[in-house]
């Protein structure tokens, strides 16, 4: 057995310790599968302490520590790059506390989303992230990615809603940042959260809890085609509406989420929007109308609510689980993550069904419409290298021609080295100096998930940061 | 994948156990990780090896030549097959076509090489278990024990633990009290207006252990309208021998009920316990020859009695049953047959009754066919979890379609004195249509 292992064994517990190559594949990825390296090492700690402990053994093995929670992430922040030792959260997975009184939930980084909403079900409170694969990604993963979903558009996304964390810095020191009322000093939270595990380990958050809406409306709009969903989508903005959330998704997508969820989708449907209004009952029923004239102007062929609590959780299944419903066409997918002003939404739509005829690869989208956020899945077999490569091109493409747009590439997903090449395209070369200096401030040997968010000085943008 | 080397690994000579998986089956896992939350071996566990995203990573080694090695198999066997991720799944992974014949070419392997003789499996479960009049002789004595008083104080006093093994892990599982009923008749008529023909299901276990559901069952078909059938020469299903690796024994099964029910008289075979019915649902999947046609045809019939009675819209019972109560899904009806809402409507129509929702419902008790038997800790553990969640919910009944369910959440409160009433949905069905109560008073 190496050194490494024992000592890892010693500081974390033997039942809490892979070693066994064949046991280890499956940690070689996350939801993005064209990286794999398997890691050196798997540990499962059961505590803050444990954490602690084992990053101060990887100190001082000199070997790179990558944390993990679920291992949804569709972007390979999980990715244990220069054979890491990962570091699965999964363990750490109690709710601590729930006070209602202040609003405030206290959770180990490994309980997932869905747990949290068990715990919280029936005391008239929710955390409001809701990132799609929110049945199975942790609290401790939001925080990492400050990750977002359909309900951003109008409650923010995870930085707005924690409130504390505890951390176990690159030296093993364990430190607490929050939850006070009025931050004095430094605003570390806001730091560390969205940092992917490169300035600390989080092992325990303090979450904002919202008080449910009194009331909702969820809507369904059919439209002909993706221009007049999205000129639909700017005119409600426009009108002054501010919806819970406003998600499109297009035809090829559409007859996926049909054939996985049977919701009777029609599936000759150009576009399809999912609009969602909350707040206090009284106005409610105004927004709705509003909405459903400005759909109907835009040549909306049915506007439909859903007039029960199941069919509504259905809908927002269909949304949410739509991206892995996609596995029915197809053995892989390359899910890209770009930003449009919105009333570009149509032509950027248009220019990705180009580009996927030209690469021969075929392109469904799904788009968060009210923040102009598409995601385009491409659909390929990573078997087939040409295809994985042509996938590749054509994502690349689809990025560049986002920021031809007038857009950008969002971090929605988080950066992870699917888009490290891209973060030149984000910022200065200045910024991202900033940036390397504050990870170095914090982790000064770089073992913490490198190769990961910030490009090494020299990664030439659009250079994907494969190691392969 | 990757080349390392392997030290661990066992390497078997015989053929690859993933021969016969079509590999696409495979591919239509996209790596999401979405389902590993519904799974229960990792919720308790956290280690992705024993999720459905990384079991299904470790059987695509095997088939992409990589040796199974002993840890591998651990790993695999730990698994339920409960198929909670398949109704988690966005992607449509039909998981248990992956882990069923893979666990069978590695049960079948082993038999070759080792030709270890397994007593258990041998005489308790293929001599034993799929009999329901052998089953039941051997219970005379228990049923004895229990009458005097024997059987509660060799439990009290720990008496079983010295039973060896998984036989010992039996004697706890029957119910404290073994309730005897007549046998099954061969037809029962209509109550009222005649509105379906339909035959039952028997079953082995059930038979033996629950007889009183059956009758109960047979009472709320007869109320609603059924003739029933019930065709003596039926036999098992054939579960036990499939999920134990005995494939031929398994076909025997199947294609003795085959005969014994003639298709066409009925409009249904209904079954009231969820892992017959699954495994049922399934014959026509399970073996290419010349009978598959009729298997399908077979399997097309079968109705879970939930889903039969909610089809033909149930007659609402009057009687009044004031209590709380809270469902469990069986895994092999919520997630094998995707069966949740028929049971819960069927229930709601009790009048007095309150159903209060189980946290995590879908998340396997523990018994999974054999599985208590063979990997005691981890089915003692979802024991535990599952009661904890039945009690956060207040219910004095919890109701189960499933034999092996009720064995074992009955088990896990027995154990901890707790004096809930564990029922089948039919046992409280037929209670009210009969204006009875499940206690006195
Ligand atoms: S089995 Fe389904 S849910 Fe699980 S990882 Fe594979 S595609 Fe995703
Ligand atoms: S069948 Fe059940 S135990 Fe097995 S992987 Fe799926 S969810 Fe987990």
């Amino acid at each position: 057995m190496s050194p490494l292992v024992t000592e890892l064994r010693a500081a974390a517990g033997r039942e809490n310790v892979l070693s066994a190559p064949s046991e280890l594949a499956v940690y070689d990825c996350d939801g993005l599968t064209i990286e794999r390296q398997p890691p050196r090492a798997v540990v499962l700690p059961g505590s803050t302490r444990q954490v602690a402990a084992v990053i101060r053994v990887c100190q001082r093995q000199g070997v790179p520590v990558v944390p993990r929670g679920a291992g949804t992430s569709l972007a390979g922040g999980c990715v244990p790059l220069g054979e890491a030792v990962v570091l699965a959260l999964s363990r750490m997975n109690k709710v601590l506390s729930i006070d209602l009184r202040n609003r405030m939930a206290v959770v180990e980084a490994g309980v997932a989303n869905l747990q949290l909403a068990r715990a919280l079900s029936g005391t008239g409170f929710h955390f409001a992230p809701d990132p799609s694969s929110q049945a199975a990604s942790t609290i401790g993963g939001n925080t990492a990615t400050n990750a977002g979903g359909p309900h951003t558009l109008k409650y923010g996304v995870t930085v707005n809603h924690v409130l504390g964390v505890e951390v176990v810095l690159s030296n093993g020191s364990i430190v607490q940042f929050g939850p006070v009322g009025d931050p004095a000093g430094l605003d570390l939270i806001g730091l560390l959260v969205g940092s992917e595990g490169t300035l600390g380990i989080v092992t325990k958050v303090w979450v904002r809890l919202m008080p449910n809406p009194q009331d909702f409306h969820t809507l369904r709009a059919i439209f002909a085609d993706v221009a007049d969903a999205s000129n639909a989508v700017s005119q409600i903005i426009a009108a002054g509406i501010i919806p819970a959330a406003m998600e499109l998704m297009d035809q090829g997508i559409l007859a996926v989420v049909e054939e996985a969820f049977h919701f009777g989708f029609p599936t000759d449907a150009g576009a399809i929007l999912i609009l969602e209004v909350d707040g206090p009952r009284a106005g409610l029923d105004r927004q709705q109308q509003r909405i459903v004239e400005l759909c109907r102007q835009f040549g909306a062929r049915e506007v439909l609510q859903a007039s029960t609590a199941p069919q509504r959780e259905l809908l927002w299944k269909c949304r949410k689980l739509a991206v892995a419903a996609t596995g029915r066409l197809s053995p892989s997918y390359l899910i890209e993550d770009g930003v449009v002003p919105r009333s570009r939404l149509p032509q950027i739509i248009d220019r990705i069904a180009e580009i996927g005829r030209r690469h021969q690869i075929r392109i469904v989208n799904v788009a968060h419409a009210g923040d102009g956020n598409v995601h385009p899945i491409l659909l390929f077999d990573e078997r087939d290298r040409q295809q994985v490569d042509r996938a590749l091109a054509a994502g690349r493409e689809v990025l560049e021609e986002c920021i031809a747009c007038g857009g950008s590439v969002t971090a929605e997903h988080g950066i992870g080295i699917e888009k490290i090449a891209l973060m030149g395209r984000l910022f200065a070369p200045a910024d991202l100096e900033a940036m390397r200096r504050v990870r170095q401030a914090f982790d000064p040997s770089l073992r913490l998930n490198p190769g990961k968010l910030i490009p090494p000085r020299g990664l030439s943008p659009l250079d994907r940061g494969h190691p392969q | 994948m990757q080349g390392n080397g392997f030290h661990n690994a066992k390497l078997f000579t015989a053929v690859n156990p993933a021969a016969t998986i079509d590999y696409a089956l495979f591919q239509r896992c996209v790596h999401c990780g979405l389902c590993t939350s519904s799974c229960p071996t990792y919720t308790e566990l956290g280690d992705e090896n024993d999720s459905p995203r990384g079991r299904i990573q470790l059987m695509r080694m095997v088939a992409d030549g990589h040796p199974l090695s002993d840890r591998m198999r651990r790993h695999l066997e730990l698994c339920l097959d409960c198929r909670a991720c398949e109704t988690a799944c966005p992607s449509g992974v039909r998981y248990g076509r992956l882990i069923e014949p893979f666990r069978l070419a590695v049960e079948q392997a082993d038999q070759r090489g080792e030709a270890r003789y397994d007593w258990f499996r041998e005489i308790v479960l293929f001599r034993l278990f799929p009999y329901a009049d052998r089953m039941r002789r051997l219970l005379l004595p228990v049923r004895l024990m229990q009458r005097l008083g024997w059987y509660e104080m060799a439990e009290r006093l720990g008496l079983f633990r010295v039973i060896p093994g998984r036989l010992g892990r039996m004697a706890p599982l029957l119910p404290s009290r073994l309730q005897t009923a007549p046998r099954l008749p061969k037809f029962l008529p209509a109550v009222g207006r005649k509105r379906a023909r339909v035959a039952f299901f028997v079953g082995c276990v059930a038979d033996a252990v629950f007889r009183p559901t059956h009758w109960a069952t047979l009472r709320v078909l007869q109320q609603n309208g059924c003739d029933v059938f019930i065709p003596p020469e039926q036999g098992c299903c054939g579960a036990i021998h499939f999920h134990s690796g005995d494939n031929r024994g398994a076909r025997r099964m199947a294609d003795a009920n085959l005969v014994a029910f003639e298709l066409d008289r009925y409009d249904a075979i209904v079954v009231n316990h969820a892992g017959c019915g699954a495994m049922m649902k399934e014959y026509g999947l399970h073996w290419q020859d010349g009978l598959q046609p009729h298997r399908a045809k077979f399997a097309a019939k079968v109705k879970d009695i939930n889903e039969f009675l909610d089809n033909l819209g149930m007659v609402p019972p009057a009687g009044r049953i004031e209590a709380v109560a809270t469902y469990h899904d069986a895994c092999h009806l919520a997630h094998a047959q995707a069966i949740t809402e028929a049971p819960r409507r069927l229930l709601s129509l009790i009048p007095g009754l309150e159903l209060r929702e189980l946290p995590e419902s879908g998340i396997c008790c523990g018994s999974a066919g054999v599985y208590n038997l063979n990997q005691a800790e981890m089915s003692d553990r979802l024991a535990q979890r599952k009661v904890e969640n039945i009690l956060s919910t207040g219910a004095r009944i919890v109701l189960a379609s499933n034999a092996g369910c009720l064995l074992q959440i009955q088990r896990e409160l027995r154990r901890r004195k707790l004096p809930l009433f564990v029922m089948h949905p039919m046992d409280l069905l037929d209670l009210s249509y009969e204006s009875k109560r499940p206690w006195r008073g």
